[in-house]
């Protein structure tokens, strides 16, 4: 929700105050927005919350999101957020301080890797369409791992268990310190 | 200042000779062992000094030094200097997988005192000296005539991206480490395995001291002492991620004339990562 309005006010791409049929296209955008929202609630999904943070240099924290059968074996990548927008990949250069990703995923891959590499978020809630991403898994015990390293920051890792394949609704939430404030995994059963 | 020199050099010398003058410590230490992205630089620190990683005596040359990509390919360092204490240099890693950095050296060394009682040893001052140059250098009637065959190695591992095993072989010559735990996939709390081998046969009893970065900073010592087993396996795990400096060392008679012993030393910086 937040980050709709930003979005739609920068689209317009000046900052003159919109006008008034604007401004009402813009309530009906916001509120299918929201309907949008309220929807993909009921689907499969991760979410991620980062924490703002008072301090004197923020950079938006790299981010990394799998899932890992229980001995930590890496099973499905979901998501890396890392800065995608410099030059030459030098973005790629701190990939290494998602250290249990990087061991577990990332050293192997070629980056950046499709449908999983994104550009980093700011802070408060992302979500994550779960679509198709476990269908392959084989039945199991698992966990979903979120990992987030911040450039003059810390690192913070969250799992949370999951078992597939989904036989009721999921809602698991953990709690985090520093780096990230939680992780909340939604999954209904397969229909 | 010529005289600072001059044992500087012997220091140097003895500690690339003898592994087992336990003053000095030989250590080539990269500033970081597992990077990412497209290519990415790290720099090294290469010193002979008492301190772990404490750089207090002795810059090693670093021209001594061999780097290997992991398609095999010899790579150049770059950036050399050679400071009061230690030489630095960096290596540009642009090819996905492990580098090794080392040097290997093996030589016949002699030691024996002259009429006088004074000491002496050959081939001295880092050099290497082969059979036919001890026969014509070293007397063969000197009291306490010590002949030896030595070997030493210096190595350290270093990764872009994932950790690849092709530049860790066996050579067949000197004491050398199969790194059955890769050095740049070490981490707190897992088994760290390693065999060694001496001239390409396990080398069961070889010595291996493990000492953990910031050393200064301790007041009993932490380091880890440990035997290698039949087959010349050791296994270590650490609590604690750091910057480790492993030395070990290997002797025994099966030495061919005219030495009478072998002794063996490899040394091993590597970096245990927390999870």
């Amino acid at each position: 929700m937040s980050k709709a309005t930003p979005y739609f006010l920068s689209c317009d791409g000046k900052a003159h105050r919109p006008k008034k049929l604007l401004n009402r296209l813009l309530q009906l955008t916001l509120s299918l927005v929201f309907i949008g929202t309220t929807i993909s609630v009921q689907a499969d999904e991760l979410e991620i919350t980062l924490p703002t943070l008072d301090v004197a240099e923020y950079h938006a924290p790299y981010v990394a999101a799998w899932l890992a059968d229980e001995r930590g074996k890496r099973v499905v990548d979901i998501a890396v957020w890392y800065d995608t927008d410099m030059a030459n990949n030098e973005g790629e250069k701190w990939l290494k301080d998602l250290r249990m990703w990087w061991r577990r995923s990332g050293r192997s891959a070629s980056m950046p890797i499709d449908g999983v590499s994104g550009a980093t978020r700011r802070p408060g809630k992302s979500v994550i369409a779960l679509d198709e991403h476990f269908s392959n898994v084989p039945a199991g015990d698992y966990f979903v791992w979120v990992e987030a390293a911040r450039e003059l920051g810390g690192r913070e890792t969250l799992k949370v268990p999951l078992s597939l394949p989904v036989t009721q609704s999921v809602k698991t939430r953990a709690e985090g310190q520093h780096e990230l404030s939680s992780i909340t995994l939604h999954m209904e059963p397969a229909k | 200042m010529k005289k600072t020199l001059l044992i500087g050099v012997t220091a140097l010398a003895l500690a690339l000779a003898s592994p087992f003058s336990q003053a000095h410590r030989v250590w080539l230490k990269p500033s970081t062992t597992s990077v990412s992205g497209d290519s990415e630089w790290i720099t090294f620190d290469v010193a002979v000094a008492n301190g772990i990683f404490h750089p207090d005596h002795f810059a090693y040359p670093a021209e001594r030094l061999s780097v290997v990509s992991p398609s095999g390919e010899p790579v150049d360092i770059q950036n050399q200097q050679k400071l009061r204490y230690r030489s630095v240099f960096d290596v540009e890693l642009t090819e996905s997988g492990t580098y090794k950095v080392f040097n290997a050296s093996q030589s016949l060394v002699a030691f024996w005192k002259d009429e006088d009682g004074e000491r002496h040893f050959w081939p001295g001052r880092g050099k290497t000296g082969t059979v036919e140059e001890f026969y014509e250098a070293v007397p063969q009637d000197a009291n306490e005539l010590n002949v030896m065959q030595t070997a030493n190695r210096l190595e350290t591992y270093v990764t872009l991206g994932a950790p690849t095993a092709d530049n860790n072989t066996l050579t067949g010559q000197g004491l050398e480490l199969k790194a059955l735990t890769h050095p740049n996939d070490a981490y707190t709390g897992e088994p760290i395995d390693f065999q060694f081998f001496m001239s390409g046969d396990e080398a069961q009893g070889t010595k291996v001291i493990v000492v953990k970065d910031g050393e200064k900073y301790r007041d009993t010592t932490s380091d880890v002492e440990v035997i290698a087993d039949e087959q010349g396996k050791i296994s270590l795990q650490f609590d604690e991620p750091g910057m480790y400096w492993l030395e070990a060392e290997y002797e025994d008679d099966k030495a061919k004339a005219p030495a009478k012993k072998r002794r063996a030393s490899y040394v091993l910086v590597f970096e245990v990562l927390p999870l």
